[in-house]
C-alpha cells in the first residue's frame, strides 16, 4: 500500500519465490541481449536511422511494466525497446520494424524510435521529448470520462522535465486528478547535456510535488525497488487519487545513439555505474537467497538467445512494403469519399 | 439558444453565424455522449466569442471543460482522448495561439496513423478563429490555415456559410481523422438564414456559390463574402463571375477548380493568407498544371500584404484583401 505521503516505502522488497525471481531476471537479460544484438546488426548495416539502446536501464521496464494491467495504456520515448518487450510486443515484430520490413510492428514506417502495438495498448515510441505527455493526459481523461479504472503509464527521460510540455501535462493531470503515472527515467544526461548543466532544480521529485503529485525517487538499478514503488504508485493512481510521479535513478551504459562519441562524460564514471549493473546485482541477490542457481542462469541465457535468433530470422525473412503503398494510412478515410454510414443529405 | 434563433420563414431560422456554430456544437453533444468540448474559457466565460454560451449549463463541467492556458497540453490531451475512444472538440482561442500546440498537431495528430502502420485513428476536431479585420494587431489576426493545409494527415475545413458553420462540425466528428476547422472571426456576427432541420454537410467538395461565365473567383472562409460583393459590383459592369467556395482546404477539390476555370478561362484566387508560399500559390499551381491551355489570361491572386497585420484601421484595411482589390484584379485579368 502507498505510504501516507506516497513516497516509495523504504522497506526492502524481496521476490516472492523462485519463479518470480526467474521472471524478473529473464526479462532483464532478454532486453540486454536484444539490445546487444541491435548494436551488432546496426554495425552490420541491417538497422539504420537513430538507434537508442536501453543497456543499463533494464530494471525499470522489467520492474514497472508488469505492474500494469492489459487494459492500461503505455506511452514511451525513443529509447523504448525494453518497454515494448516487457509489455509483450513480439520481439520478431520489433526486430522486423528496425529492419524496415512490413512485418514490423509499425509496418516499417516507424523504426526503432516508433514502436506501436495497439493490441498491447503500447502507443509508441515518441521521438519528440515530452511529446507523449499530453497524450497520456488525454488517455487518462478518456478512461475517467468513460468510467473505466484503467491507468496510463508514461515513460520519459529527465530531459523532458525541462520542456514546457512536462509542466503543462503535469498541471493538467493534477488539476483534473487523472490516472496518469509520470515515470521519469533519470539517466543523468539529456543526450550529452548533464542534468546539473541544464536544470536549476535537480531534485526531480520536488518539481513534481509543486503540482501536488505524490511520488518520489527510486533506485532504478534495483528491479525489486522499481517494482515495489510502481506497485504502490499504480494502486494510488488506480484508486482515483490523481496522478503520481516516480523518478527512477539510472544510467545508460552505452552511448546515447550509435553516432555518439561520448565526449561529455568520463570513462571512469561509466565504469563506476557498471558496478551497479541491475542484472548482476539481482543475480547475486537471487543466488545468495538460494532461489536461483548457475544452471538456471544458463537456461535463461539459452532461452533468450533462441528467442532473439528467431526474431532476427523473422526480420531477415520479412518483406518490403510495396512502394505503391507509400501513401496508405495517411487518412483512415480516403479523400473524396463520404463516410459510409453517413449518407449525404445536402451539399451546401 | 432560442433568443438567438428566431423563427423566420417556415422551415428556416434566421440567426448569427456564431449561433449556427453553437447549434452545431449542441447537436454534436446531444447526438454522441463521447463528444466533449475543451479549451480556454469555453465554459463559465461562455466562449471568447460567445460561441459556447449556455453549453456549460446544459451539458455540465465534465463535457464543457475549461482548460488552463496550456495549448500544447490540451490539444495533446484531445489527441490522447481521441485515441482512447472519445470524440473531443478542442477549441483554440485564435490561430496565432495554435502555434503553441503545433508540436502536438504536426508531430502527433497528423503523424501517428501513418507512423504506426495504420494502427491508430485520431477522430479529433480542433476549432479555432482565424483572420483579421478587428484591429487586434499582429498576434491575433493572421490566416495560417494555408500552413496547416500543407500537412498530410490533417483535414482542413473553412466554413463560410451559416449552413456550413452548423453542419461541418458533425461531419468532422464523424470523420476518423484529425480535422481542423477555421472560423473567420469577422463572420461571427453575420446574420443569415438556414433550414430549421439539422442537416449534415459534405466535407469533401467545394461549392459554387454564384454562377458566371467570365472569371472564376476561387476563395474560402471570410473572403467568400467579399468575393460575392465583388461579383455584385462586377455584374454592374457586365462581368459575370463564378464564385467557388473551396470549403475544404485539404484535400483540395481539384475537380471543382478545374471545372470552373475550364468554363470561365480566367481565375482570380482570393486568399487572406500571405502571398508567398500560400494556399493561393498552391491553387494557382494546380490550375497551371491542369488547365493551362484553356486559360485566356494568366491566373491572378489577391492575398494579404506581406506584413504582420497592423493595429491602425487604415493600415489593417490596406493589409488584408478588400472588395475593391478583388474588383480591380478582375478588371486587370479581363483587360
Amino acid at each position: 500500500m502507498a505510504t501516507p505521503d506516497c513516497k516509495p516505502s523504504s522497506a526492502c522488497p524481496e521476490f516472492a519465490h523462485a519463479a518470480d525471481a526467474r521472471a524478473l531476471l529473464w526479462q532483464m537479460v532478454r532486453i540486454r541481449r536484444f539490445e546487444e544484438k541491435c548494436a551488432e546488426l546496426y554495425s552490420a548495416g541491417k538497422i539504420r536511422g537513430f538507434l537508442h539502446l536501453y543497456v543499463g536501464e533494464e530494471a525499470i521496464a522489467a520492474g514497472a511494466v508488469p505492474e500494469l494491467r492489459a487494459g492500461d495504456a503505455i506511452l514511451a520515448t525513443y529509447r523504448e525497446h525494453g518497454h515494448a518487450l516487457a509489455r509483450g510486443v513480439d520481439a520478431g515484430a520489433i526486430m522486423a520494424e528496425m529492419y524496415g520490413k512490413q512485418e514490423g510492428c509499425s509496418r516499417g514506417r516507424g523504426g526503432s524510435m516508433h514502436l506501436f502495438d495497439s493490441t498491447r495498448r503500447f502507443f509508441g515510441g515518441n521521438a519528440i521529448v515530452a511529446g507523449a505527455l499530453p497524450l497520456a493526459v488525454g488517455f487518462a481523461l478518456a478512461d475517467r470520462m468513460r468510467g473505466r479504472d484503467a491507468v496510463t503509464a508514461c515513460f520519459f527521460g529527465e530531459g523532458a522535465m525541462a520542456e514546457g510540455e512536462f509542466h503543462e501535462a503535469a498541471n493538467l493531470a493534477a488539476l483534473w486528478k487523472l490516472p496518469v503515472l509520470f515515470l521519469c527515467e533519470n539517466n543523468l544526461y539529456a543526450m550529452g547535456t548533464a542534468l546539473t548543466r541544464s536544470q536549476a532544480q535537480t531534485d526531480l521529485a520536488a518539481r513534481a510535488r509543486i503540482y501536488r503529485m505524490c511520488g518520489g525517487s527510486v533506485d532504478g538499478m534495483d528491479v525489486l525497488a522499481v517494482r515495489h514503488a510502481m506497485r504502490e504508485a499504480v494502486a494510488h493512481v488506480r484508486a482515483g487519487n490523481g496522478p503520481a510521479f516516480l523518478e527512477f535513478r539510472t544510467y545508460r551504459f552505452r552511448a546515447h545513439s550509435m553516432f555518439d562519441p561520448e565526449l561529455y562524460r568520463e570513462r571512469g564514471e561509466v565504469e563506476r555505474w557498471k558496478e551497479h549493473c541491475p542484472i548482476e546485482r539481482f543475480q547475486g541477490r537471487a543466488i545468495a537467497a538460494g532461489v536461483l542457481d548457475e544452471g538456471e542462469l544458463g537456461r535463461i541465457e539459452s532461452e533468450v538467445a533462441a528467442e532473439i535468433a528467431a526474431a532476427v530470422a523473422f526480420a531477415e525473412a520479412g518483406t518490403w512494403e510495396p512502394v505503391e503503398d507509400l501513401e496508405r494510412d495517411i487518412y483512415a478515410r480516403a479523400p473524396g469519399m463520404a463516410p459510409a454510414d453517413h449518407p449525404l443529405e445536402s451539399r451546401s | 439558444m432560442k433568443k438567438h434563433a428566431a423563427k423566420a420563414a417556415s422551415g428556416t431560422i434566421r440567426l448569427a453565424w456564431r449561433d449556427a456554430l453553437r447549434l452545431g456544437l449542441r447537436e454534436a453533444l446531444l447526438r454522441d455522449e463521447r463528444v466533449f468540448l475543451m479549451g480556454e474559457d469555453v465554459g463559465r466565460y461562455g466562449g471568447t466569442y460567445a460561441v459556447s454560451k449556455g453549453l456549460l449549463e446544459e451539458f455540465g463541467e465534465a463535457r464543457i471543460r475549461d482548460t488552463p492556458l496550456s495549448e500544447s497540453a490540451f490539444v495533446g490531451a484531445g489527441i490522447g482522448a481521441a485515441l482512447n475512444g472519445m470524440r473531443p472538440i478542442v477549441e483554440i482561442m485564435t490561430v496565432n495561439f495554435s502555434l503553441l500546440a503545433l508540436d502536438q498537431i504536426m508531430n502527433n495528430a497528423a503523424t501517428l496513423r501513418h507512423m504506426s502502420g495504420g494502427q491508430l485513428n485520431i477522430p479529433l476536431v480542433i476549432r479555432m478563429t482565424t483572420g483579421g479585420g478587428r484591429q487586434l494587431a499582429a498576434q491575433h489576426s493572421h490566416s495560417l490555415e494555408g500552413w496547416y493545409a500543407h500537412i498530410p494527415g490533417l483535414r482542413i475545413l473553412a466554413p463560410a456559410t451559416h449552413e456550413d458553420a452548423r453542419g461541418m462540425l458533425w461531419s468532422a466528428l464523424e470523420d476518423p481523422d484529425p480535422v481542423l476547422i477555421f472560423e473567420h472571426a469577422l463572420l461571427l456576427g453575420m446574420e443569415g438564414e438556414i433550414g430549421a432541420e439539422f442537416r449534415a454537410v459534405d466535407i469533401d467538395h467545394a461549392a459554387l456559390r454564384r454562377e458566371g461565365r467570365d472569371v472564376s473567383l476561387i476563395t474560402y472562409g471570410g473572403m467568400l463574402h467579399k468575393c460575392l460583393q465583388a461579383a455584385e459590383r462586377l455584374a454592374e459592369s457586365g462581368i459575370s463571375a463564378d464564385v467557388l467556395d473551396l470549403r475544404t482546404l485539404r484535400p483540395l477539390d481539384d475537380s471543382a477548380i478545374v471545372a470552373s476555370v475550364s468554363k470561365t478561362r480566367r481565375a482570380v484566387i482570393v486568399d487572406e493568407g500571405w502571398r508567398s508560399g500560400s494556399l493561393a500559390a498552391e491553387i494557382m499551381a494546380r490550375i497551371v498544371e491542369q488547365v493551362f491551355y484553356e486559360l485566356d489570361a494568366p491566373p491572378a491572386r489577391v492575398c494579404s500584404r506581406e506584413v504582420p497585420v497592423p493595429y491602425a484601421k487604415h493600415l489593417e484595411d490596406a493589409a488584408v484583401p478588400q472588395v475593391e482589390d478583388i474588383v480591380a484584379t478582375v478588371h486587370q485579368v479581363l483587360a
